[in-house]
């Protein structure tokens, strides 16, 4: 059995992951305290890759790479093509998954009782350090809610990985992708295992997510301190 | 030393307008609740922005709106004791007090933080989490946590409302004994009337955003300028009335004619005196007098009783000063509200009505309208 798509999911999901824990974070921080009338264009912009389709987004992400798109020119200058190449699935996985972290990390953000934020300020504390040492530690068990929510969700991701990226065995062939061609190509074994596989990650998952939502005191998190 | 402040600021209900001058020394600052006390320490503290004026503490401007200048609250120095303590709960109380402290080299900052650790009597808890430790330890070590940063200016909001009674009275002279070392401009906000007077050297009495009184707490609870203030420092009974000579006046809701030792013509700037104003007593300074022919006597009034309320050592006795006819009067019908010892009253509460009440003419205060 060829275990590339295995090796490319995790590698895609990983990566798309970590780019939006930072994205989502700092999206999330950024929109902080902001009011007016442009903040709610901007949260639907936000918002709008989690309840497009996916296709719709593969499409939209096609036009900005493709051929003639705006990026495609820019990163062409660095010698880079972005099209049905492995980075295109990360890029895929990344947008539909930056939603969910962004409104968790944001409920997460807006939980912190705001007379600590201020208690830091008045104490000498600058805006990054009130972030990292007071809202974010103890936003911390929802923004990692949302990382395990944004991982599930990049290691599923078929429609716009498949418009973006393509089927490339070996290359752009993720567990999802792999399973809708076993299908196609009446291999249900093969379809079959790579679902079980699929099922014991997102059990995994889900056990990770309670233990951590369920488990952690905020005195426990101490990492953020040094 | 001092703290100036003078500044504008449009709430929801009102606008704060407060200016006064806060020397190296506590300031009891008394207000309902809503009054804007907590906000008039946000903006001290650089929290809130006032829409206009100045905040200048010792040669350092806050805020100036004239020059929009606006130093950020990381940079005023102000060491600020929130409400509900505001404590890391994801840090211990050593941490927790040398949070401000974090430019420091490391030694030097423990140093600094075993230091204050001791001074507010807090040895032994240096590891442990807010959320486990009492009331009365969470606010020393809020008050700790303020007093490291060595702050400029001390701002108190309600420091002691969250502590039960026992505690209060002991935070009451832990915050004395800081008081008295700290020696900067302090503002202690509060709406307990007795922990402003105990605790404060001079009193801002805050009214819907105003000041309804400032100065010396001794005068303002002596003679309060004004029915607000009158009420704000407890005072429970208030007539209106007329002023019949300098001496003397007619307190309407009482139906009754007073002698006062303050004159009603002092208070004013002008010379002429204003016949309309107010009449004060506090409910402890009645007093009840045996009955023989004392009506004649001065500020000596039947009176009958309408409700009496318990307290463990005290009574309050509502009263009226008009006989009414032979069905008991209804509680509504009190005027006057009084307070005496249990054991005073035990020697009267059997006696027949009507007994008689004296009002201290040196005990009555008057109130322009």
């Amino acid at each position: 059995m060829d275990w590339s798509p295995f090796w490319i999911s995790l590698a895609t999901s990983v990566t798309a992951t970590v780019i939006t824990l930072f994205l989502g974070l700092a999206a999330a921080a950024w929109r902080e305290g902001r009011k007016g009338a442009g903040m709610a264009l901007v949260d639907g912009i936000f918002i709008l890759p989690l309840v497009l389709p996916p296709t719709v987004v593969g499409f939209l992400l096609l036009l900005l790479f493709g051929r003639n798109g705006p990026l495609r020119k820019l990163l062409l200058e660095f010698g880079a093509t972005i099209v049905f190449s492995w980075p295109a699935t990360v890029i895929a996985a990344t947008v539909v998954a930056f939603p969910l972290m962004y409104l968790t990390a944001r409920a997460a953000l807006e939980q912190v009782e705001p007379s600590l934020l201020q208690a830091a300020r008045t104490l000498g504390a600058s805006e990054w350090r009130v972030f990292r040492e007071v809202a974010l530690p103890l936003a911390w068990p929802g923004v990692l809610a949302g990382t395990i929510l944004s991982f599930a969700r990049a290691l599923g991701e078929f429609g716009a990985t498949l418009m973006l990226a393509g089927n490339i065995p070996g290359r752009t062939e993720t567990i999802p992708i792999a399973i809708y061609f076993a299908v196609e190509a009446n291999e249900m074994t093969q379809a079959f295992t790579w679902c079980l596989i699929d099922i014991g990650i997102s059990l995994v998952l889900l056990a990770g997510l309670y233990y951590w939502t369920h488990l952690q005191s905020p005195e426990r998190l101490r990492w953020a301190r040094r | 030393m001092a703290l100036e402040v003078q500044i504008e600021k449009k709430l929801p209900d009102f606008a704060l307008e407060v200016s006064f001058r806060a020397e190296a020394e506590p300031l009891s600052i008394l207000g309902a609740s809503g009054a804007g006390k907590t906000m008039l320490l946000r903006c001290i503290a650089g929290l809130d922005r006032p829409d206009r004026g100045k905040i200048k503490l010792n040669d350092r401007v806050f805020f100036d709106s004239e020059s929009h200048l606006n130093i950020p609250a990381r940079q005023r120095r102000v060491g600020l004791l929130f409400q509900n303590y505001a404590l890391f709960p994801h840090r211990t109380v050593a941490e927790n007090i040398g949070f401000g402290l974090e430019g420091l080299p490391r030694d030097e900052r423990s140093k600094r933080v075993s230091a204050i650790i001791e001074r507010t009597h807090l040895p032994g808890l240096e590891s442990r989490y807010s959320r486990t430790l009492s009331g009365g330890e969470q606010q020393r070590v809020a008050l700790a946590r303020a007093l490291a940063i060595e702050p400029e200016a001390l701002l108190l909001d309600e420091p002691l409302s969250a502590l039960d009674t026992h505690l209060r009275s002991q935070m009451e002279i832990q915050l004395q004994e800081t008081f008295a070392v700290y020696r900067r401009p302090t503002l202690l906000v509060t709406h307990n009337m007795e922990e402003a007077y105990r605790l404060g050297a001079r009193l801002l009495v805050l009214s819907r955003g105003k000041v309804a009184a400032s100065g010396a707490k001794e005068r303002i609870f002596q003679r309060p300028p004004s029915v607000e203030v009158a009420r704000l420092t407890g005072c429970k009974n208030i007539s209106r009335a007329r002023a019949i000579s300098d001496h003397s006046v007619e307190a309407l809701d009482w139906g009754c004619a007073l002698r006062l030792t303050q004159p009603t013509t002092q208070s004013t700037s002008q010379s002429t005196a204003q016949p309309a104003g107010f009449v004060g007593i506090r409910a402890h300074h009645i007093e009840f007098v045996e009955a023989n022919g004392a009506s004649s006597e001065e500020n000596v009034f039947p009176c009958w009783l309408v409700q009496s309320s318990e307290t463990p050592f005290r009574v309050t006795l509502f009263l009226t000063m008009q006989q009414h006819s032979s069905q008991s009067p209804q509680p509504g019908a009190a005027q006057l509200q009084a307070e005496v010892y249990k054991e005073k009253w035990r020697r009267f509460h059997d006696k027949p009505l009507p007994w008689h009440v004296r009002l201290p003419s040196d005990s009555l205060f008057w109130m322009k309208e």
